[in-house]
């Protein structure tokens, strides 16, 4: 692998990312799945880098997972979006962030259609008015959250408490970065580092001490795929490609991996334990998973947040084995209590692959 | 006293026209910016059909135009155009006025880098038809292992690729391809040989004989399928994708050394040149011939001609035709004013 | 093990890296102009079984390459030689299909 070569093409793909004053737009499913990692975003954003974010509680979902499930047109979620930016507008903002990986691509995709088709944007402008009076201006720039964790990336290491260091042996911890489909690869120029070696994730590694895994599927989806997942007779297409992923990473020994999009932090995570009651693999040491982490997560460890308040004990696979590689301190009794120090109930542990 | 012809590019076509125009009794000046005389072919091994030595022909050619005026490391920095001449300024301070101009400045190699799924620049293991051929030359070359065990040819890197900005066919990939291949076979004969083809265009006199003794007698595969990407495994070696269409299935295959076949496109300093002369260019980005079809090698302006892959993508044998045709057609131009 | 209704699927890729190219190459070595098939087709366009069993001498060779089991298309073939006759490249089909069966 020439370093140098990656380099040049990241070197081509970087994007106009505003310093302040962004309207920040949170993902349907994120705060279930991973409860802490938005949470984490306002925090850094707002408190430890002391930037204006905004957010209105009248925000809904974008329409995207419902438009790439063809159960809802492409029309209506359009108009849905409209009304996001028209919240936007009347905040006074004009820098766009969505926390989910689908939402920004949907958001990309219809100011393209936009750009190529004004007549559309101009019926979607209609449809706003009439269903709810409201008017917009398209936001100046659209970034994804993850675009901001790595714009403000050395900044964050310039307050880290942990680095991606192992710090019996110093040697660099080697991380899987995983980029959601929806985030570069309808429009690769939209991406930082464009979508055949995207450098948004693998920035935030090289920049918080750590050493970037690539492997042969790096490109290749998490397995999600609505359709594919949402479906159950096609779900079995949905976990061979995870396993496929799995296969590929498996001779690099990763330590963790790391992801920007709602879906893809979830399957990796997930299907690890499903792959490991069909076929008894398991693809970290000693029986255990390779933890799977969201950024904010990530950045979270790395500016030395409890792992519990985090919220990692919600994950499938035990982050422990990561936690001790990092040096985080932390107290495995304290795992399964609750912000209010009370217990929130343990889960059933698998028994074919080992966790906490 | 002997007219001049300026001839911009030292490559074989220009090299073949000074040559011959030589031989009508005018005084050909070649610019080239290059230390050395002929251009890409110079660069290149063996040439198909007959495997004759790239290096013995360019060196021929060079010694019939020993005593022809060149100027080296020469670029044209300005033109000046009076009603019958045009006055040449060069990098080397020297001023030239003729009455014709004659452009051979060729073509460029695609840059494969833009094909990122390929991984040219990135991944150790892939190089390109022209750095086989340097390889070949002798040139140390550190990608290419000391015993590959299987390798592939990826054909239309950047030809007929819309996306890359080059539509056309570049011609020539698919027979360098195949003569690659059975060359590396010959020198790594326990090796698999794989050329990822969508057409194989095998047009040229004696190319097909190659195809069949590349699959006869050197057992070269041939899979229908574009290569749509290219990984690096833990060992260094390649993971490639692609679909084998007769079969409409995914196919996948390790490889210790990818070769792809860079396609022809319109030198880079086309546009420069075609602004100082007004020259009109293609959408290919390509010299525009008046036509297409009887008239390649005449350009937009008067007393301004062409020659070779300054116009599109050329085998050898066409570009040298052109060039002596050009050479007659400057004498009759000559002889007409 | 638990029964999630659903499972790891087996992938429909061609891994060239496993496939067993000994049957292909022993077919070869006896009949050298296999090795020269171009997929044109005609062979296929020609066959009297082709259109009602799916035999195809063109599918033969390139399954014998891929390492995929050409059983069911030979037992369909009638060997009535007009694959031969339609060959621009001179492959011994009939010859092919006996050697094929042969070694199988």
């Amino acid at each position: 692998m020439i370093y140098e070569g990656k380099k040049r093409i990241w070197s081509e793909y970087q994007k106009d990312i505003p310093d302040d004053h962004w309207y920040y737009v949170r993902s349907c499913i994120r705060q279930n799945f991973f409860p802490a990692s938005e949470r984490m975003f306002t925090e850094i954003t707002r408190n430890v880098l002391g930037k204006d974010l905004y957010e209105t509680p009248h925000h809904t979902t974008c329409g995207g997972i419902a438009y790439h499930c063809d159960t809802l047109p492409q029309e209506t979620a359009m108009t849905i979006v409209a009304r996001q930016f028209a919240l936007m507008t009347e905040a006074g903002y004009e820098n766009y962030v969505p926390s989910c990986i689908t939402s920004f691509g949907n958001y990309a995709e219809i100011l393209e259609t936009w750009e190529e088709f004004p007549e559309l944007e101009a019926k979607i402008r209609e449809n706003l008015w009439k269903a709810c009076r409201r008017e917009f201006q398209k936001p100046k720039y659209l970034a994804h959250s993850s675009d901001l964790i790595f714009h403000w990336r050395d900044a964050i290491a310039a307050k880290a408490k942990h680095l991606l260091v192992n710090p019996h042996t110093g040697a660099p911890l080697r991380i899987v970065e995983h980029i959601g489909c929806h985030y570069a690869k309808m429009f690769p120029s939209k991406g930082e580092g464009g979508a055949e070696y995207p450098y948004v994730l693998a920035g935030m590694i090289e920049s918080w001490g750590g050493e970037v895994v690539d492997y042969p599927e790096r490109r290749h989806c998490c397995g999600y795929g609505f359709r594919q997942y949402h479906v159950k007779a096609n779900r079995g297409y949905s976990i061979s490609n995870t396993y496929k992923k799995f296969e590929s990473m498996e001779p690099y020994h990763p330590d963790a991996i790391i992801t920007n999009c709602p879906g893809c932090p979830y399957f990796l995570d997930r299907w690890q334990y499903v792959i490991a009651e069909q076929t008894g693999k398991t693809y970290g040491e000693n029986g255990f998973g390779i933890p799977v982490l969201t950024y904010e997560e990530l950045a979270g460890l790395v500016l030395g947040y409890d792992p519990w308040n985090l919220g990692l004990q919600l994950h499938q696979v035990a982050v422990e084995p990561l936690l001790d590689k990092m040096g985080v301190d932390y107290d495995p009794d304290a795992k399964y209590l609750g912000v209010n120090r009370e217990d929130i109930m343990r889960p059933e542990l698998p028994k074919s692959i080992r966790c906490y | 006293m002997k007219q001049n012809v300026v001839i911009i590019g030292g490559g074989i076509a220009g090299m073949e026209a000074a040559n011959q125009l030589q031989l009508l009794g005018y005084n050909p000046i070649i610019v080239e910016q290059e230390s050395a005389l002929g251009g890409h072919v110079a660069q290149w091994h063996k040439l198909f059909p007959d495997m004759s030595v790239a290096r013995d022909v360019v060196g021929r050619m060079s010694k019939s135009i020993a005593s022809t005026n060149v100027f080296l490391d020469t670029r044209v920095v300005s033109v000046k155009s009076s009603r019958s001449h045009y006055t040449l300024s060069l990098s080397n301070g020297v001023d030239v006025t003729t009455r014709v101009v004659l452009i051979a400045t060729g073509f460029g190699l695609f840059d494969a880098r833009k094909k990122e799924e390929y991984g040219y620049g990135v991944y150790d293991r892939v190089i390109t038809n022209g750095d086989l051929e340097q390889w070949m030359n002798g040139c140390a070359d550190s990608r290419i292992p000391e015993s590959p065990r299987s390798l592939g040819f990826v054909h239309c890197v950047g030809s007929r690729d819309l996306k890359a900005g080059n539509n056309q066919c570049s011609k020539v990939c698919c027979m360098t391809a195949v003569k690659q291949a059975i060359e590396m076979k010959e020198l790594f004969p326990d090796s698999e040989l794989y050329c990822f083809y969508m057409d194989l265009r095998l047009f040229g006199k004696k190319y097909e004989d190659f195809y069949i003794n590349a699959q006869r007698d050197f057992g070269v595969h041939f899979v229908r399928g574009r290569v749509s990407e290219v990984g690096e495994d833990i060992d260094g070696r390649l993971c490639v994708k692609a679909e084998d269409t007769l079969l409409g299935k995914p196919l996948k295959i390790h490889l210790d050394l990818l070769v792809l076949m860079a396609g022809m496109v319109c030198h880079p300093q086309t546009s420069k040149v075609a602004e100082m002369l007004r020259l009109d260019v293609g959408n290919d980005g390509f010299f525009k011939s008046r036509d297409n079809l009887a008239n390649i090698q005449e350009s937009n302006q008067d007393g301004v001609f062409y020659a070779g892959a300054c116009t599109g993508a050329k085998t050898i044998p066409e570009t040298l035709a052109e060039a002596r045709a050009v050479a007659l057609r400057i004498h009759s131009y000559f002889n007409n004013l | 093990m638990t029964d999630f209704g659903f499972s790891i699927s087996k992938s429909a890729t061609i891994d060239m890296d496993a496939v067993d190219m000994e049957l292909y190459e022993r077919v070869c070595r006896q009949v050298p102009s296999a090795r020269i098939c171009m997929s044109c087709g005609s062979c296929s366009a020609s066959c009297v079984a082709a259109p009602y069993s799916g035999m195809s001498v063109r599918k033969v060779i390139l399954a014998l390459q891929r390492g995929k089991d050409v059983r069911t298309m030979l037992s369909n073939c009638m060997l009535c030689g007009k694959c031969s006759m339609a060959c621009p490249r001179g492959v011994n089909t009939r010859n092919l299909i006996l050697t094929v069966c042969r070694n199988l």
